[in-house]
């Protein structure tokens, strides 16, 4: 990718102030990692740790058939949640795979917010536009209007609690609007590390202000900026699932395990009939995790095998801090349970696997 | 552990230095800086025959594989045991506790093809330096 297509968020300057790594993630250019990602991963599982997702997306849904348009569009059901509360989703397409996954939020009567991956970004804005082709509904693409930060541990919230007296009564996939340095805001706790947390959304010009403001308070209870390095490995012990790795337009939000995402009782939504046929005819392949018995690093891309029967493929893998050992997930063909003997092809040699629930690791 | 001064070098930053009979191979504090954290180095067993410039273990950090390149040709008759329980020595002491492994060399004077420390300094200097770890 040439250099002159590289994005940079908002809070770039402090990255290179805090000497992070950059790298090139999706056009993106964002910290891989500060100090080390071992060290930023066990600080959000001890502690808490703060993440520049400016790159994630934001699109508003307002008018009287948002909340139809938001149904036909999902497959979980947005009709659940009231104002102030938020859910993850999947937006399946007509075959079954998916769009996207996202975290909807329920601002008030006809009026949302929904957070969408970086590199789907434009992608999903086009679909909506499409879908929503004759209902009466203002769709809002205001990806480059905001910066996202997300605040990540078991200290995330207490932490926050001082300057955002609020956050303290929020449970888990709650929505808030109020102002910060300002500035009409969101805070949401959401997050992608397993962890308790939550993500603020702020107009770009203070999102730089308020990650040094987060970063000056905080370091006094050990809140480490971390970078996509991390964010990875977190997200992946907590077995969620990376949009254009493990999940995308060709696989189903069933094969990839996550039926709770799916509401078929609420009406209809694009794909169902797929889904629907999927969840009464059962699946080819599943989502599968599973853990190294042998010291080694499995990677995306890793053959599995179950004796000489290759089942498939990893899509995400990694070096877990947690439980120190490699871990991974991919589409395998049958009906593997956990505690299934696999094997990983790593560099020409088969090491000794194990199948296992999901999520990888848990407090 | 000899110092950092008397190792000769590869340009794919590993560091070989004779010592008695043996030849102590491992890779530069710059390697270990650009690979990140190391969790697992998949060394290879004593009896291995290596060559210079060939691949002959893997190093891992959490977000990638790298090769390791023998700098010299010859058979390995010990391995940093170390390793296996505390892969971060490599980055902690990449040229002194965290070694690689032992070779008995079949040409001694074969490492005398690589760079000496103030030619590897700067090698570092230039962009060629940067990409291959």
């Amino acid at each position: 990718m040439g250099t002159t297509t590289v994005r940079r968020t908002p809070i770039y300057e402090s990255h290179k102030r805090l000497n992070a790594r950059l790298v090139d993630f999706h056009g993106w250019e964002l910290p891989i990692q500060y100090e080390g990602i071992l060290k930023e991963h066990l600080a959000v599982r001890e502690r808490c740790g703060m993440f520049d997702v400016s790159h994630m997306g934001q699109v508003f849904v307002e008018g009287k058939d948002s909340l139809a348009f938001l149904q036909k569009v999902n497959s979980n059901d947005i009709g659940r949640i009231g104002p102030g509360r938020a859910v993850y989703s999947h937006l399946p397409n007509e075959k079954g795979g998916v769009v996207d996954d996202v975290i909807v939020s329920c601002l008030g009567p006809q009026r949302y917010l929904v957070v969408v991956n970086a590199a789907t970004a434009d992608k999903d804005f086009a679909w909506f536009t499409r879908q929503a082709q004759g209902m009466d509904v203002k769709l809002s693409n205001k990806s480059d209007h905001y910066g996202m930060i997300a605040v990540q541990g078991p200290k995330a919230l207490g932490m926050l609690s001082a300057d955002y007296p609020a956050v303290a009564k929020m449970k888990r996939f709650c929505a808030l609007e109020l102002s910060v340095f300002g500035q009409p805001s969101f805070i949401t706790t959401t997050g992608y590390t397993g962890e308790e947390g939550l993500e603020f959304i702020v107009p770009s010009e203070i999102a730089c202000r308020l990650w040094d403001d987060l970063l000056a308070k905080g370091r006094s209870c050990g809140l480490t900026p971390c970078g996509l390095g991390a964010r990875d490995t977190l997200r992946l012990e907590a077995g969620y699932l990376l949009y254009g790795q493990d999940i995308d337009d060709d696989h189903s939000t069933l094969e990839a395990g996550y039926g709770w995402v799916v509401k078929f009782d609420k009406g209809e939504f694009l794909g169902k009939s797929v889904l629907v046929g999927q969840r009464d005819g059962g699946l080819q392949r599943r989502m599968v995790g599973l853990k190294l018995l042998e010291k080694g690093v499995p990677r995306p891309g890793c053959a599995v095998f179950a004796g000489e029967l290759r089942l498939g493929v990893l899509t995400s893998a990694t070096f877990s801090p947690c439980l120190q050992a490699g871990i991974g997930m991919g589409y395998l063909e049958g009906d593997v349970a956990p505690g299934t003997k696999l094997a990983v092809e790593l560099y020409g040699r088969r090491l000794a696997a194990e199948a296992v629930k999901m999520p990888f690791f848990k407090k | 552990m000899p110092k950092p001064e008397s190792c000769r070098y590869m340009k794919s930053h590993e560091w070989v230095c004779l010592e008695g009979g043996s030849a102590v191979v491992g890779i530069s504090d710059h390697a270990q800086h650009e690979i990140t954290e190391v969790v697992y180095i998949d060394l290879p067993k004593v009896g291995l025959k290596v060559s210079q410039g060939k691949p002959c273990c893997v190093i891992e950090s959490v977000k990638a594989a790298f090769d390791f390149y023998s700098p010299v040709s010859g058979e390995v008759v010990a391995v940093n045991d170390k390793l296996a329980q505390d892969p971060g020595l490599v980055n902690r002491s990449a040229q002194d506790e965290g070694w690689f492994f032992k070779v008995k060399p079949a040409d001694p004077k074969e490492a005398d093809s690589l760079m000496g420390h103030p030619q590897y300094q700067e090698f570092l200097k230039t962009p060629a330096a940067h990409g291959s770890h």
